[in-house]
């Protein structure tokens, strides 16, 4: 099945044919070439439904870094086809919609379509990938497209800003998320999802199951938007609208949910995953929920509409895991349908939002706004957008007889459910569960209305729009009605999807309970006789209904809520503390003066040494070798080598300055002398000879020495600073003298010296012979050095008197002007520089 | 010895360091000077003081002191003359050219 990975390639393949074909046929709107992309891999996708559903799960592997493990696996079972058919089919309908939506001559379109190929690909590689680690490269992929395409418009700050965000969230949880799996990886061996849900005790019991599952966790709630990441979602929705509907309802935000439904098999059935899942789900769904209603913005209302029902499903993942704790049977049996309802309304929630995304963006294209304040008594010009405007909303709403009803009774009854099981410490806490579930599809149904009968009904404000609105054109309107049809026909017919993509889906994420060749049995029907969950959505309707009757009266408590409290203002404060939390850290330490960073270094040097000097209890070694005898040429030596250098401490004068330090290198070449070395005596006299004269030729050139002129405490500090470097080197001097470890490899050069270098002088015999090649580079230095010295010198100075010819050329190119500019740049320099 | 040794190192490093720290650029240059001869009293102290004669090969001596600290410091003293000669040089040039030898003068700007 080599076609799987030709399907996830196909669409980057093609992004880069976009470009091409965009510039060299003009006539022809690109997104054309680009339609019959999505239906081909709809077709072939759909060819695999019949294997699936009997149990045939094709897998096929390429060899991608075979000594890390690491394989580019694809395969195909019930999940991944549905979410594949999903991609493929809306995306298909989103490029078939974007041609009438996206002009072709304003916009950059073929960088539309490349980002949108681009983003395709990645998220059928997400859900195809058996090897985690690719999944991981595909799931980045998706928020680097989803980033590009949020930022379309990329001229509109506002474009740029959500982008930005979108981009930080997605990208934090996805770095946690590869840590998740790194940790998978650790306790199972294995980076494959399939080896690795067979070895899944081995995951449960481990210390690292609680890291690990926050870990991608946090991956899948940041993707789909789970509270309190949602805030990125919201902001997204500056992307064109096509993208809206592919990305941010569709597609995208659900990797998360396929993420979650993906692990089910590994982590559920503990009681971690179901609580974790299940309540950040219901917060998602309430918050979300409440937040829609007081949205003026058509797009904004569907952003957090999104959310919330994205949290729906997340909760109805978490209750359907606790299925795996009971294992296959009659017990577990009201959470299987938990799942059921998870991965129906998954399908519903894509037909219904995809077309409802595509009304506002006929709403916009029309009218030129989304804004309800301004919009009003649509119905009747735009009568065909209208209807689906309405299909789409009751089905939000969970009104009869679309889809969205069923999957919301069955929501309810999964909730109920979940209220009712004892175990994972529920307790009396269940019955809150049911009730937050109640209030959420309460404010759904009201904002579900609030989007139809405010936008399409009511008085009409003709003057307050830019544009006369009238019927959008008609291949704008085919993709809302394949959608809105499918929301009627799963709605009439839901078995329909049942047998075909449920029970596949279902089987993948119970694995342990079907048998090979088995399907599970998921039949749903309308009316189920007068249960709680009936009693519930009438409930639904009925408050919904007498809320939204009154909407105007109790708006207002909405602008109560203190926009400080909110999660952006979190955001954005976070943000901004961060940067100035950072930019305040490093002036703090980065004071430019080289005085701080040398007393940084020395102290490290002092802290770190020191330590380790009694750590390694390195002391005890002193006094312990040994030592040569002292005479008293040694002892008067020392004693005045010593008072030159600290007299050189309190020299005022730079010329006793500079005697104090060279008699210093004299006597130090005493000390050669006496230690028995005349090379050295000798190239240090010469050498201190060289440098003193080298000092006093600079001594007229060079400023008098000032009094220096800093605080007590710069001296005190100073002074505690060098007595401490002066310490450490005693210290690690007499403790490295007092322990000898090892002979000395000089026996060796004393043996050879004449037989092998032919010389008596042992030290020379070791510069030239032994070691040459230390001598060669140090020549090298010297060689640099005094090159260095004549261009300092030299360059510098031809640079400001630039040769006769060159200053012409200069003057004839015109160039004048930026001499002149920089001239008086360096003089502004020096001034500045004088008057400090 | 070579604890009276190490106290004479211990006060080069020191008085080094204290000049090294100063705003001064001739001081700085004379500390790192200093406590270059710290340095190569060091490697020659390290590898123990007085333990023959001069290390040039002739019939009567058997004990040598080590050559190979002695072959070190040599490169050593060569390589510090050449950097102490191109900072000796850099500091006269950036007197010329920015008019002090002040440290706190010639900490970069506030925005660079």
């Amino acid at each position: 099945m080599v076609l799987l990975h030709i399907a996830i390639l196909l669409p980057f393949a093609y992004a880069v044919l976009v470009p091409l074909l965009y510039k060299s046929i003009k006539r022809i709107h690109t997104g054309w070439f680009v339609l019959p992309i999505p239906v081909l891999l709809f077709l072939l996708i759909s060819s695999h439904l019949g294997d699936v559903r009997q149990g045939i799960i094709s897998s096929y592997s390429w060899p991608w870094i075979p000594s890390l493990g690491l394989e580019f696996t694809v395969y195909a079972d019930g999940l991944s086809i549905l979410f594949a058919m999903l991609i493929t089919g809306i995306g298909s309908l989103v490029i078939l919609y974007s041609i009438f939506y996206l002009s072709k001559t304003k916009e950059a379109i073929h960088q539309f379509y490349v980002y949108l190929l681009m983003f395709m690909g990645a998220m059928l590689g997400v859900v195809l990938s058996d090897n985690l680690i690719v999944l991981y490269g595909f799931w980045e992929l998706t928020s680097i497209s989803s980033f590009l395409l949020i930022a379309f418009w990329y001229e509109r700050e506002k474009s740029r800003y959500g982008a930005l965000k979108s981009m930080l969230i997605t990208m934090f949880g996805g770095l946690a998320m590869l840590a998740g799996f790194v940790m998978l990886y650790g306790m199972t061996g294995t980076f494959s999802i399939r080896g690795i849900i067979a070895d899944a005790a081995a995951v449960t019991g481990h210390a690292w199951f609680l890291p690990a599952l926050i870990l991608i966790l946090l991956g899948a709630f940041t993707k789909s938007a789970q509270f309190p990441f949602h805030i990125w979602l919201p902001d997204a929705m500056e992307a064109p609208t096509p993208v809206s509907a592919y990305l941010h309802s569709a597609t995208m935000v659900k990797a998360g949910i396929y993420l979650a439904a993906r692990l089910t098999p590994v982590f559920g059935g503990t009681a971690e995953w179901f609580w974790l899942i299940m309540s950040f789900g219901l917060i998602t769904l309430f918050w979300g929920s409440i937040s829609a209603v007081k949205q003026t913005d058509l797009k904004a209302i569907l952003a957090y509409s999104t959310v919330s029902q994205l949290g729906l499903i997340m909760s109805l993942i978490g209750i359907g895991s606790a299925a795996l704790y009971y294992g296959y049977g009659t017990t577990s049996q009201p959470y299987v349908a938990a799942m059921t309802a998870a991965v129906f309304h998954l399908i519903n929630h894509a037909t219904f939002k995809g077309s409802l995304f595509m009304v506002t963006g006929i709403v916009d294209l029309e009218t030129g706004t989304r804004d309800i304040r301004r919009l009003g008594g649509l119905a009747s010009l735009m009568p065909i957008t209208f209807t689906f405007a309405i299909i789409g909303a009751f089905s939000m709403a969970g009104i009869p007889p679309f889809n969205g009803f069923l999957s919301k009774e069955m929501f309810f009854s999964g909730v109920l459910n979940a209220a009712r099981m004892d175990i994972f410490i529920m307790g009396t806490w269940g019955v809150l569960i049911p009730v937050i579930a109640w209030i959420a599809s309460v404010f759904t149904f009201i904002y579900s209305f609030i989007f139809v009968f405010h936008t399409f009904t009511g008085k009409r404000k003709a003057g307050e729009l830019p544009k006369v609105p009238r019927e959008a054109p008609l291949g704008m309107l085919i993709p809302p009605a394949v959608l809105a049809s499918l929301v009627v026909i799963f709605g009439l017919f839901p078995n329909l999807v049942s047998v075909s993509l449920i029970e596949p889906a279902l089987a993948s994420i119970f694995p342990q309970f079907v048998m090979p060749g088995e399907q599970f049995g998921v039949h749903i029907t309308h009316w189920h006789g007068p249960t709680t969950e009936v009693l519930m959505t009438i409930g639904v309707v009925v408050i919904g209904g007498l809320l939204f009757w009154q909407f105007r009266r109790w708006q207002g408590l909405y602008g109560r809520l203190p926009k400080k409290l909110s999660l952006n203002a979190l955001y954005d404060g976070g943000l901004r503390g961060l940067d100035r939390f950072s930019a305040r850290v490093t002036r703090g330490y980065m004071t430019g003066s080289v005085r701080d960073y040398l007393v940084y270094i020395f102290g490290f040097m002092i802290a770190v040494v020191g330590y380790m000097l009694f750590r390694t209890d390195a002391l005890r070694y002193i006094g312990q070798g040994s030592y040569a005898e002292i005479t008293i040429y040694d002892a008067a030596l020392a004693a005045v080598v010593m008072a030159a250098a600290i007299a050189s401490l309190f020299a005022r004068e730079r010329i006793a300055l500079i005697i104090f330090t060279g008699s210093v290198g004299y006597l130090v070449s005493l000390f050669f002398v006496l230690f028995r070395a005349p090379d050295l005596a000798l190239t240090q006299m010469v050498v201190e000879t060289v440098s003193v004269a080298l000092f006093l030729l600079c001594f007229y050139h060079l400023p008098k020495l000032k009094q220096e002129v800093s605080s007590r405490r710069v001296r005190i500090g100073n002074l505690l600073i060098s007595i401490g470097v002066g310490l450490i080197v005693t210290l690690t001097a007499l403790a490295a003298s007092g322990a000898r470890l090892f002979d000395s490899v000089s026996e060796f050069y004393v043996q050879n010296s004449f037989e092998l270098g032919g010389g008596h002088n042992i030290v020379n015999v070791i510069l030239v012979d032994f070691r040459g090649f230390d001598t060669m580079l140090e020549i090298t230095v010297l060689g640099i050095a005094s090159l260095g010295i004549f261009t300092m010198i030299k360059l510098r100075a031809e640079m400001l008197n630039p040769p006769a010819a060159l200053r012409g050329a200069l003057h004839k190119r015109g160039e004048r002007a930026a001499s002149n500019t920089s001239d008086t740049d360096t003089a502004k320099r020096r001034r500045n520089h004088a008057g400090q | 010895m070579e604890i009276l040794m190490s106290i004479v190192i211990g006060v080069l490093f020191m008085t080094g360091t204290y000049l090294v720290l100063s705003r001064n650029t001739l001081r700085i240059i004379l500390g790192c000077s200093l406590m270059t001869h710290g340095l190569h009293l060091l490697i020659m102290t390290m590898a123990g003081l007085k333990t023959g004669a001069a290390p040039i090969l002739n019939e009567d001596t058997t004990a040598y002191t080590d050559p190979l600290p002695q072959a070190l410091i040599l490169t050593s003293i060569v390589i510090s003359f050449g950097v102490t000669a191109f900072y000796l040089v850099l500091a006269y040039r950036s007197y010329k050219e920015l008019n002090t030898d002040d440290m706190e003068q010639l900490r970069g700007q506030e925005d660079e």
